[in-house]
């Protein structure tokens, strides 16, 4: 039936033919890319905040070998704090920033594109649904967990370069602060607490959040805020018990006391911390809340498929 | 030939409104439709059904598919422009094109390329930096360049002035109908596309009201216009519409013929402005055209 030929009239292209396999696509990778373009906070906060830190640190190095004299005097542990102390703070401070990045983002996901009306122009597109809740969940479970993961190291590198090349230059030696800071370690427990907490322990987390994104008109905060809020209030108005609110904050910080243990001191120091795959991945808790995620993701294709 | 789209019985409610009503619909490869219809009367809704962007009641195939449950491999072989400017704002040109060429594998990026050459779109540019027409200029470089066997349009041209309508229609038609894609459109501004429509299909609060092709419209429909001495007799025809137009009456005829129409009269055939005109009065009052 076709006769002539689809090109642009005028322009000499040989014909197709018409066994040529269409060119390869890959959706969900630029599905990802996709999400990337349009939320560059997702990248720019934590680096802004590793920015904003790195200059803070750059002033506190001024006291930096006073410190370490002092520190020198002090009993193992304490000394050990003492030096660690501003290490752990950028994790603390990137991972925060990172989490928050995280659930705004979740909250927006699906929400967003049906407030502005361009999901009309993506699903003209051969992109499934699935593909897209999925390049969007992968976001929050892939793509922050490492970006986390990379700005981390690069933010503890930069401060071990800088007090190194202060204390050297003040004539002590770095050793000490190596030692202590144990960049190799403490990089491969993050990455460890990464994946076992920010990805699996949270993962029924940003399930809800994109599930209410899919759901949510406006508001998305507050949907997926208050009803929690509500099944609680009821529960201890009716009951006078706290379970619901017990599990939610178990969901909170069960994750890394499964992961980690700890006596006291930072959980993520590789001097004070034992990591405990065994116990987390037995942990029932885990299971049943990936089982919740998985069914939280296929709710959310569900409902931007049906939503019209 | 085949049917690319073939509907029975669409029905949609939102809330207490009925959106579609009972639609059937069989449109044939190589088609033009025009779905031609007053305000809410349910013309976005039924072109959303069909590509499988709202769920509804009723049996669909399109291009052999179910635009419910196989939307993304319908995707493949049908385009879409809706109502409202879609095309995401924060998206960069060049952006978009990399997007598209990434997950669409009937897109030839070179063509899209080769159409933005010819308008003064950058490819630096973000899509809410550019004007209203432009961005349609820009989601029509994309449509065209994907090689689609159906096209839904649903007022691709609402809101822009008449030089860029016709600049519009005219790459549409000249460029990218090739007489084997089917082209489903609806809008308001029919005046401008009757010449390429090869077939109407009216509807009125989610009903279909009149459904032919433009050869039947050609031979069914006939328009008289005719002196006020002899309106009696014209009348006496039973037209289904009469408006006056400089003193002259014009009727509108289902079925008479042309001979007999004109010895009272200029005959012509109706344009499909006039003809829905005198249906949907036909809808809205029966009685009280019989009673005139």
């Amino acid at each position: 039936m076709n006769i002539r030929s689809n090109e642009l009239s005028g322009t000499l292209e040989t014909p197709k033919t018409a066994t040529a396999a269409p060119p390869a696509t890959r959706p969900l990778y630029w599905s990802v890319r996709r999400e990337l373009w349009e939320n560059r906070s997702i990248y720019v906060a934590p680096s802004a905040v590793a920015v904003l830190f790195l200059f803070g640190f750059l002033i506190s190095l001024i006291h930096l070998p006073a410190r370490m004299r002092a520190a020198m005097a002090l009993e193992p542990l304490r000394q050990h704090a003492s030096i660690v102390q501003p290490y752990n703070f950028a994790v603390l401070a990137i991972m925060a920033t990172t989490f928050l990045v995280g659930v705004l983002y979740c909250l927006d996901a699906l929400s967003g594109e049906r407030r502005d009306r361009s999901i009309l122009f993506w699903k003209s597109l051969p992109v499934s649904d699935r593909t897209t809740v999925l390049a969007k969940a992968s976001i929050v479970l892939v793509v922050i967990p490492l970006l986390t993961f990379v700005i981390v190291v690069a933010v503890q590198l930069v401060m071990l370069v800088l007090s190194s090349m202060v204390l050297l230059g003040s004539g002590l030696s770095a050793a000490t602060l190596w030692t202590q800071v144990s960049p190799f370690q403490t990089s491969l427990m993050l990455l460890y607490h990464l994946f076992m907490v920010h990805v699996l322990w949270y993962a029924p987390i940003y399930g809800w959040l994109l599930l209410v994104s899919a759901w949510a008109r406006r508001a998305a905060f507050l949907w997926a805020s208050l009803p929690l809020l509500a099944i609680g209030m009821v529960e201890k108005l009716a009951f006078n018990t706290t379970h619901f609110a017990a599990l939610l904050a178990y969901r909170v910080s069960g994750g890394a006391e499964a992961a980690l243990s700890t006596a006291r001191g930072f959980p993520l120091d590789p001097m004070t911390t034992h990591l405990t795959p065994a116990a987390f991945l037995s942990n029932p808790g885990l299971w049943v809340g990936l089982a919740i995620a998985a069914a939280f993701l296929a709710a959310a294709v569900r409902l931007r498929r049906n939503r019209g | 030939m085949a049917a690319c789209i073939e509907a029975h019985g669409l029905r949609k409610a939102y809330g207490a409104t009925t959106a579609l009503d009972g639609i059937d619909l069989r449109v044939e490869e190589g088609r033009i439709l025009g779905l031609i219809g007053p305000n809410g009367a349910g013309k976005t809704t039924a072109l959303k059904a069909i590509l499988g962007l709202t769920p509804c009641q009723g049996e669909l195939k399109v291009l052999g598919r179910n635009p419910w449950t196989e939307r993304d491999r319908l995707m493949r072989d049908a385009s879409f422009i809706a109502d409202v400017a879609v095309l995401p704002s924060w998206m960069r040109v060049s952006q978009l094109l990399d997007y598209v060429a990434g997950v669409h594998p009937r897109f030839d990026r070179p063509k899209a390329e080769g159409f933005l050459l010819k308008t003064t779109i950058r490819r630096r540019s973000k899509v809410k930096e550019l004007s209203k027409g432009m961005v349609t200029q820009l989601h029509l470089a994309l449509i065209m360049a994907i090689d689609a066997r159906l096209l839904v349009l649903d007022e691709p041209t609402l809101g822009l002035d008449l030089l860029y309508r016709k600049q519009f229609y005219d790459s549409l038609l000249g460029d990218y109908f090739d007489g084997s894609r089917t082209i489903v459109l609806a809008t308001h501004q029919v005046e401008e596309i009757e010449h390429v429509l090869t077939d109407v299909l009216f509807i009125d609060r989610g009903r279909p009201v009149l459904a032919l092709s433009m050869e039947d419209l050609e031979s069914r429909y006939l328009e008289a216009r005719v002196h006020p001495d002899q309106a009696p007799a014209a009348r006496a025809l039973q037209p289904m519409h009469e408006r006056q137009v400089f003193g002259r009456s014009v009727l509108l005829f289902d079925g008479v013929d042309r001979e007999q129409l004109a010895e009272l009269g200029e005959v012509r055939t109706p344009s499909i402005a006039d003809l829905f005109v005198a249906v949907m009065a036909a809808q809205a009052g029966p009685a009280a055209e019989a009673g005139r």
